[in-house]
């Protein structure tokens, strides 16, 4: 029974002690980023005009968006508030002007400027409530009837001290002891108020999710047209590839089965051209299941299946890897082909002598870079191959940017968002 | 010769069992995943072993980790390595311990059972056979280079079929010449690659295979 009671009161003074500590985090938050960040968002967007701003105001303005996700980040973890991200995604290409036309566009950044700033006041606020609840309390119990008794104590009207003697102290203890009891919930309910301020202005509006709504409206109708294509061909290419070769086959083994007795010798003949057609329907099926999906990519994942596919091509590609773990695997697809179909360009367009392949998991994306040292002049708009790539990429909300001046080099930028698994193998179905 | 075969599907492991029995071989154990084959390949310590590269439990290369496994607890342990699909990077992995005793080649290969029956013999001998689709990939990939350039027509063809791990007898053989024409060639090609004379075929073998590899 008593330990029970232990364990409960252990329970709540932790509870206690994490609301204090997080409603100063909240206040220090207002007062050290909040404050600064809202004063040179302000003066890097008037001085714009200057040119200083052109540099000054995206990094501030990413910077608000770092202290932002933060809170997001918080909101949830404390107080099971989420606030989904909102901003749009970052151009994949164009120079200073561009980016800062990608932040100042964004309705998400105006809303974050104004959080900023009455986050200041309210964060403050509602941090400072936090945590003096609880420490007022305890100030009740151990600190004011007692320092009061030596020397005059700024006490403050709540605690009945000063004249009343014993009573008083006894009272100051046990409203003291009260307050801090009442304070655990009343503290956390503070911290999920400031969390529900935040989500108010930090969450995506309608607007932002109707856009999103039609971007992925877009991007899914791509990509049932393009898979249904897909189908289309891998229909023809068995029709008219090795299903129509194993019906030779199986007439040329019957006619064989036929002429054994009286022509052994065309019989053999027949056998021997029986074989060469099953070669032939093998290396088809082979190229066709290639097309699909790559064993070496169910065998051997991303990392395995590029450095294989490097080793194929006509030219030294240096890869460089750095993947721990597996993506799901239609993600893992579409990294594949993106990088396939760019190196068969190098093969096919650059001229190049040497080419590379830089992929990396950071964050909660997969960064793909490729390069060569061709003739450049690449026209991503030109060309089935790379709008085939930006479309796969696109059913994962993935980018890509093309680098390709006249005379070169070209690299090529792909992100994909992606989570990993553990560095298991995955299972999949059929053999080798 | 006792062999120890590696084959998920029934329909093809039956069909192997047939084929190498009526060579004369004796298989010992057929194995349809990857851990039973481990096992086999330690225990019973075959002349050769025939292996499915993927198999049970992961459908991944299961078959070609079990190999590679075998080989590092019995050095040289021959292991002919079948696929649907033929990989440079397996061929790689599997040739990089250069101690001779392993085949690569497309499960289509089969079909031309003598030519297949061969390169088992070859493999169990310590000897090499690598798939022409492999050797041919190696082929282009240098094709652009200066030595490679210098050879003839003829002598690339004879050092495709070296590189298969065939021995000068067998490609004499296979391009209807004498295997003194061969030498000739061979000589040639080692001069103009600059490349160690070797009378031993495997070593010879993993030379080429080096210098296309690297």
């Amino acid at each position: 029974m008593s330990e029970r009671f232990a364990d409960r009161f252990g329970a709540q003074a932790r509870r206690a002690f994490v609301t204090v500590v997080r409603g100063l985090i909240q206040t220090v938050l207002a007062f050290a980023a909040n404050l600064p960040l809202f004063i040179l968002a302000v003066l890097a967007i008037v001085f714009i005009p200057l040119g200083v701003g052109v540099v000054l105001a995206p990094a501030v303005l990413l910077a608000i968006r770092g202290v932002a996700n933060q809170q997001r980040e918080w909101a949830a973890e404390w107080s099971g508030v989420p606030i989904p991200v909102p901003y749009r995604p970052e151009p994949a290409e164009g120079g200073p002007f561009a980016r800062l036309r990608w932040l100042l566009t964004d309705p998400a950044t105006w809303r974050d400027l104004l959080w900023t700033f009455l986050n200041i006041p309210v964060g403050a606020f509602l941090g400072i409530l936090a945590c003096s609840l609880t420490v007022y309390g305890l100030e009740g119990v151990f600190v004011a009837p007692w320092v009061a008794q030596v020397t005059a104590y700024g006490w403050g009207p709540f605690w009945p001290l000063g004249d009343y003697g014993v009573v008083g102290i006894v009272g100051t203890v046990v409203l003291g002891a009260a307050l801090t009891v009442a304070s655990v919930p009343l503290g956390s309910a503070v911290v999920k108020a400031h969390a529900l301020f935040g989500q108010s202005l930090l969450a995506p509006t309608r607007n932002a999710l109707a856009a999103r709504v039609v971007r992925l409206t877009e991007t899914r109708s791509d990509t049932v047209d393009a898979s249904a294509a897909e189908l289309r061909r891998i229909e023809r290419d068995l029709h008219d590839g090795a299903q129509a070769r194993l019906v030779a086959l199986s007439m040329n083994i019957g006619l064989a089965e036929e002429m054994m007795k009286h022509d052994p010798e065309t019989a053999r003949q027949l056998l021997a051209e029986a074989r060469s057609a099953s070669g032939t329907a093998l290396t088809e099926l082979r190229d066709l299941v290639r097309g699909i999906h790559p064993p070496v990519l169910a065998e051997r994942g991303l990392d395995g299946a590029v450095r294989a596919l490097a080793l194929s091509l006509p030219l030294p590609v240096d890869v460089r890897i750095d993947v721990p773990g597996r993506a799901d695997a239609p993600v893992e697809s579409a990294a594949y082909f993106a990088v396939a179909e760019i190196l068969a360009n190098v093969v096919k367009h650059s001229g190049a002598q040497r080419a590379w392949v830089q992929i990396e998991h950071t964050g909660d994306r997969l960064l793909m870079i490729i390069g060569d040292d061709g003739t450049g002049g690449a026209d991503p708009a030109k060309g089935s191959g790379m709008l085939g790539i930006e479309r796969r990429l696109g059913a994962f909300d993935g980018t890509m940017a093309v680098t390709s001046p006249p005379g070169g080099p070209t690299v090529v930028t792909m992100e994909l968002p992606c989570a990993l698994s553990s560095p298991k193998t995955l299972p999949s179905s059929g053999t080798a | 010769m006792r062999v120890v075969i590696a084959e998920d599907l029934a329909l093809l492991r039956d069909g192997l069992i047939r084929l190498l029995g009526a060579f004369g071989f004796e298989v010992v154990e057929a194995v349809d995943n990857g851990p039973s084959l481990l096992r086999a390949l330690t225990t019973h310590r075959p002349d050769v072993a025939v292996v499915d590269v993927r198999l049970p439990p992961t459908f991944t290369d299961e078959g070609l980790r079990a190999a590679l496994q075998a080989r590092e607890k019995v050095p040289g342990l021959p292991i002919l390595v079948l696929s649907q699909h033929v990989e440079q990077l397996y061929a790689r992995e599997l040739l990089s311990d250069s101690s001779g005793g392993i085949g690569y080649l497309l499960k289509d290969r089969v079909s031309d059972v003598a030519q297949f029956v061969d390169a088992v013999r070859r493999v169990a001998g310590g000897g090499t056979a690598l798939d022409p689709d492999v050797v041919s990939q190696l082929l282009t990939r240098h094709a652009r280079e200066e030595p490679l350039q210098a050879l003839t027509p003829r002598e690339r063809e004879v050092l495709g079929l070296m590189a298969e791990g065939r021995s000068n007898a067998a490609i004499a053989a296979a391009l209807f010449v004498t295997e003194k024409a061969i030498s000739k060639h061979t000589n040639n090609i080692f001069g103009k690659l600059g490349l160690p004379q070797s009378e031993d075929d495997n070593r010879r073998v993993l030379a080429v295979l080096k210098y296309l590899g690297g």
